[in-house]
């Protein structure tokens, strides 16, 4: 009876009628308790009545319908307030305000405001009184419950120009609101859209009372941007929120105004740069050269420009698009939202397009041009000869002897590049050579360096010291070790080293004829270590596969069939390969600091030996190996640095896998339960997101082991 | 930017050794299919069938020496081939048969390919390096009678003859022969009267190949130098050099010009196929497919002229077919 009461009273719409009652009884200021008992009825109706009906509850009841009612009917005392207005009578907004927001606060912003704005959107386009209505409506909003209102205006505005007629100046007015719109929103969370960023600085730029916000927020922005702990510590998911909000004010920014902060501006570019360029990750390295570039381009008009080198993709280019977007103030106001939205959409990918069209186009061309070349009696069109070059006639050498002449001596260049191109093909087909003068061989081959421009050198020098590490291991392995931990060397040298030994182990142990897998690298599982920005992802792949495909055999007992069986070479080396390479990490030495700044070089040796590790699964030595590196991990588990954490949780995954299950039970239990609640740790507080998924794994790896040992009892 | 240059029509393989000499016999009608021989260093003399693309038969004539001129007398079933056992033979390919029905010993131990004119019908001249060492032999076929015997004036040392083109103004008319020799030197020759009537120094090194259009009174040749020497022949019979082209790579050993005269092939020491339009000698196309030098171009003697192919035999024992510049 009281439902149906209930029911019928909102469907008749005297919701409105209410409000619209108290709202005038608020202008004459009258009980505020009962306003207060109103305001939580109102509100929370859906929940009393499906507390009482349990599963009978009527539909308009159903919060999905009853707040858009709601909506529509403070729509219909916003109207009255209007009119009301007009008519020169007073009347108060705040009752309709703390309807609003104590809605918001219990989350049902969506419902609500989905109804709300576009309406107002509507009507406040050339209606400065309902404009004003929107700005009161939205300050008489109690602080404890602006934030949940003005997250829900910035979400659903459909542009920064709308926001701004819906918000006017609350920003400036409300401390509140400025709290989120300024901190919260751009500095402490990272959840929201592109388009979300957009609205909020492009209202920040709408107005000059604001716009000095908006300088504040871009030197917070960049303070973060700039900060190298910040760099550090952050996911890479917030780095690209920052930077993608610090494009955003980039090109709301004005000549005079940059023109102010210019220094301001270049020294956190300069800091920037720096720490973003010290990072691991080729993705945040990236996101730095970007905002760097767009930096210099808006504060170096006239003089030169940063110019990074990277490879452009879809994000970059999104990035980019954000720094030369069309102010929205620009935008035609009579425009429907709704179009101007998908304008917004779609404008993304005409950029690409138009990026792509001139390769495309380049092929039509040639055509019409040999026409106009034509020889008038002559109607023969010739082809293209620019292949016709001067044939090379030098003759690469034949013996090793004679190549370690050329490469150490030679200044023919010809020679020279012959010899280079040759010189995996003639060790692999004269090992007995090559042992005599492998040592020597290792050493010229480290520090070789490009003479002259070879299209794919450094892999023809990989492939070649790869080559001689697996014809004669144990002295190479032994030499190249040891300059590992040597003075004078680049870190590209050492990395080239960890590449060295991580790809002969892998050819070693993989049980494949030797000539053949030469050619079929692009088959095999290979890690590109060659200097590519994306090397470290595909260690991670390799990780993950090799996670996911051991994980596979513990829980159906499948195991993969290998055709033919070879003894697999490496495990007799594996400790040459290995030990040495574990030893001195902690020692450092004038010119190489694995410990201090040269952490992305200890990345890489994280992640080799978790490789080398894998690699010698089945050897006599893995035991020995595994305590090892599972020292190595304990002393190096808190490092700053996310990629150093991953090749450190790629170790781990390796010892669960390559050290069997009995040793590792009896000879490093506790070890083993020490870092169990480690990687609980790195699941839930790591910032970086591969790290906690890598820990998860090794988390699994560790619960498929116990239940083996629960099904196999000893 | 022009067109890259086109890919081979088809690539004959299965010669077993390098491909020394190349010829067309297409003039044939339906159902007769169109035939390549082809002259290799085992030996063996291979005809091509051109429409199943197969070696139809492998002939076996010269002890498995080197074979490095074939040449067609008007049908396809007569065959001359020059081997490096010193023998010129005469095949009879007529319905299947693959036997040897005459032969020449020329007692010439040089590389230098004959010359085949043919002056009346069932009358040929051949012209082969004898065997003194700087003489010329014009035999008639098939009688193989000496028609004459042409030896340069004492003290000029020319060295052996390389390469060789008997050529006629038109048919019934008086017959001459080029010759280029070892010292660079391509001398115009007249039979009746066995004398040279005109000297020109073209190259420095030996002439490896020379080809000649009577219509224009111009010829064309190569040799181990980085140059092609496009030569003349005025009213006088003398014969004087017309234009010098620079090439990229040196090294020529064959040249042919299309019987259209339009076009010309050049075969290159570096591995790579030359076409030049003969009027100007504007450089066409350069056709790179062989891993070896090139030994011989030839084009084929289609009646229909779209159906016109080139091929080139390489030291990489291929034949490659190409069908270039058929529509002009």
């Amino acid at each position: 009876m009281v439902v149906e009461t209930l029911e019928q009273f909102l469907q008749e719409g005297r919701l409105s009628a209410l409000m619209w009652e108290v709202c005038q009884q608020q202008a004459q200021d009258r009980s505020p308790e009962l306003q207060e008992t109103l305001l939580s009825k109102i509100v929370c109706l859906p929940d009393h009545v499906s507390n009482k009906l349990q599963g009978k509850n009527p539909p308009v009841f159903f919060p999905q319908n009853y707040f858009p009612l709601l909506g529509s009917a403070i729509i219909q005392v916003l109207q009255k307030i209007s009119d009301s207005l007009r008519g020169g009578s007073d009347c108060s907004i705040s009752f309709v305000s703390h309807v609003l927001g104590k809605v918001c606060i219990h989350g049902r912003q969506k419902e609500i405001l989905s109804v709300l704005v576009p309406h107002l959107t509507d009507v406040t386009k050339s209606d400065c009184i309902w404009q004003r209505i929107c700005w009161r409506l939205v300050e008489c909003v109690p602080d404890r419950w602006m934030e949940a209102v003005v997250l829900g205006f910035v979400q659903r505005a459909s542009g920064a120009d709308v926001l701004s007629r819906l918000l006017g100046n609350l920003v400036v007015k409300n401390k509140k609101a400025q709290f989120v719109m300024t901190q919260k929103l751009l500095l402490l969370q990272y959840g929201y859209t592109t388009a979300v960023l957009q609205n909020v600085l492009g209202y920040l730029s709408l107005d000059s009372l604001r716009r000095a916000l908006l300088i504040k927020v871009l030197q917070e922005l960049l303070e973060t941007w700039g900060s190298s702990s910040a760099v550090k510590h952050s996911p890479a998911e917030q780095q690209q929120y920052i930077s993608k909000a610090i494009l955003i004010c980039l090109s709301h920014l004005k000549e005079p105004e940059i023109e102010s902060c210019r220094q301001e501006l270049l020294a956190s570019m300069m800091a920037g740069v720096k720490c973003h360029l010290d990072s691991s990750l080729p993705q945040i390295r990236r996101l730095g050269m970007i905002v760097a570039e767009s930096i210099s381009l808006k504060i170096n008009t006239d003089g030169p420009v940063l110019k990074f080198q990277y490879e452009e993709d879809n994000e970059t280019r999104e990035l980019k698009s954000l720094l030369v977007q069309t102010p929205p103030c620009s935008v035609v106001p009579s425009l429907p939202d709704d179009d101007r939205n998908e304008r917004a959409d779609a404008a993304l990918p005409v950029v690409l397009e138009s990026n792509e069209k001139p390769h495309r186009a380049a092929p039509v061309m040639p055509d019409e041009e040999s026409d106009a070349e034509l020889d008038s009696d002559d109607d023969l069109i010739p082809y293209d000869m620019s292949e016709d070059k001067e044939l090379k006639t030098t003759k690469a050498p034949v013996y090793i002897r004679d190549c370690i002449e050329v490469l150490t001596g030679s200044d023919d260049v010809d020679k020279w590049d012959a010899t280079i191109k040759a010189l995996e093909n003639l060790i692999q087909k004269n090992p007995a050579a090559t042992r005599e003068v492998s040592v020597e061989l290792a050493k010229i081959l480290l520090h070789l360096e490009e003479k002259t421009c070879i299209e794919g050198f450094a892999e023809l020098r990989q492939r070649a010291q790869v080559a001689v590490l697996i014809t004669d291991p144990i002295p190479v392995a032994q030499y190249l070790t040891s300059q590992f931990y040597s003075l004078n060397y680049s870190l590209r040298q050492r990395m080239d080293i960890l590449d060295v030994l991580v790809l002969a182990a892998q050819e070693m142990s993989y049980p494949k004829i030797r000539g053949k897998n030469k050619h079929s690298g692009a088959q095999k599982p290979c890690i590109q270590l060659l200097p590519g920005s994306d090397s470290s992802k595909d260690w991670r792949r390799i990780v993950n596969e090799r996670i996911k495909s051991k994980t596979r055999r513990f829980a159906k007992g499948q195991s993969e069939v290998k055709q033919g069986s070879v003894p697999n070479e490496f495990n007799s080396i594996a400790g040459h390969f290995f030990f040495p390479l574990i030893q001195n990490f902690d020692r450092p030495l004038s010119t190489f600091d694995l410990l201090g700044e040269d952490h992305f070089v200890l990345g890489r040796l994280a992640h080799t030996l978790a490789i080398l590790m894998y690699l010698a699964v089945n050897a006599m030595a893995v035991t020995t190996m595994g305590k090892a590196l599972l020292e190595f991990v304990w002393a190096l588990r808190f490092h700053t640095d996310s990629y150093v954490r991953q090749g450190l949780l790629s170790c781990i995954s390796s010892i669960l896998l390559g050290v069997p299950t009995e040793h590792l039970l009896e000879d490093m239990t506790e070890e083993l339960l020490e870092t169990q609640s480690w990687l609980a740790d790195v699941v839930e507080k790591d910032p970086d997101g591969d790290c906690r998924r890598l820990a998860l794994q090794n988390l699994l790896l560790m619960e498929n082991l116990k239940k083996k040992l629960e099904t196999v009892p000893f | 930017m022009a067109l890259p240059p086109p890919d081979p029509e088809f690539v004959l393989r299965g010669t077993s050794a390098a491909v020394h000499t190349l010829h067309f016999s297409c003039a044939c009608q339906e159902p007769d299919f169109p035939i390549l021989f082809s002259g290799s260093e085992n030996g063996f003399v291979h005809v091509w069938n051109l429409k199943t693309r197969r070696v139809d038969t492998a002939l076996d004539g010269h002890g498995r020496k080197s074979v490095y001129w074939v040449e067609t007398m008007d049908a396809k079933d007569r065959l001359l081939s020059q081997g490096r056992d010193q023998r010129i033979c005469l095949w009879d390919l007529a319905e299947g048969r693959t036997s040897v029905t005459d032969s020449v010993f020329t007692e010439n131990v040089g590389f230098c390919r004959c010359s085949l004119l043919k002056v009346a019908q069932g009358r040929w001249l051949m012209a082969m390096a004898a065997k003194s060492l700087e003489e010329v032999q014009v035999l008639e076929l098939p009688s193989k009678t000496s028609v004459c015997t042409l030896k340069p004036e004492v003290g000029a040392k020319l060295g052996m003859p390389m390469c060789l083109k008997l050529w006629q103004l038109d048919s019934g008319s008086q017959p001459w022969l080029l010759a280029g020799y070892e010292d660079g030197s391509v001398i115009l020759w007249n039979l009746s009267m066995g004398k040279a009537l005109s000297q020109l120094v073209c190259h420095q090194e030996p002439v490896m190949s020379l080809d000649f259009d009577s219509e224009k009174a111009k010829g064309i040749s190569g040799s181990s130098e980085k140059v092609l020497s496009i030569w003349s022949l005025n009213e006088q019979q003398n014969l004087q050099v017309h234009k010098i082209h620079k090439l990229v790579n040196s090294g020529i050993s064959d040249i042919t010009i299309r019987s259209d005269k339009k076009i010309l092939a050049t075969a290159g020491w570096d591995h790579r196929i030359r076409i030049f339009g003969w009027k100007k000698m504007k450089p066409l196309a350069v056709l790179d497919y062989h891993t070896a030098t090139v030994h011989c171009v030839s084009f084929s003697d289609h009646r229909n002229p779209t159906e016109r192919l080139l091929a080139a035999g390489s030291k990489d024992h291929r034949i490659s077919i190409w069908s270039i510049y058929t529509q002009t």
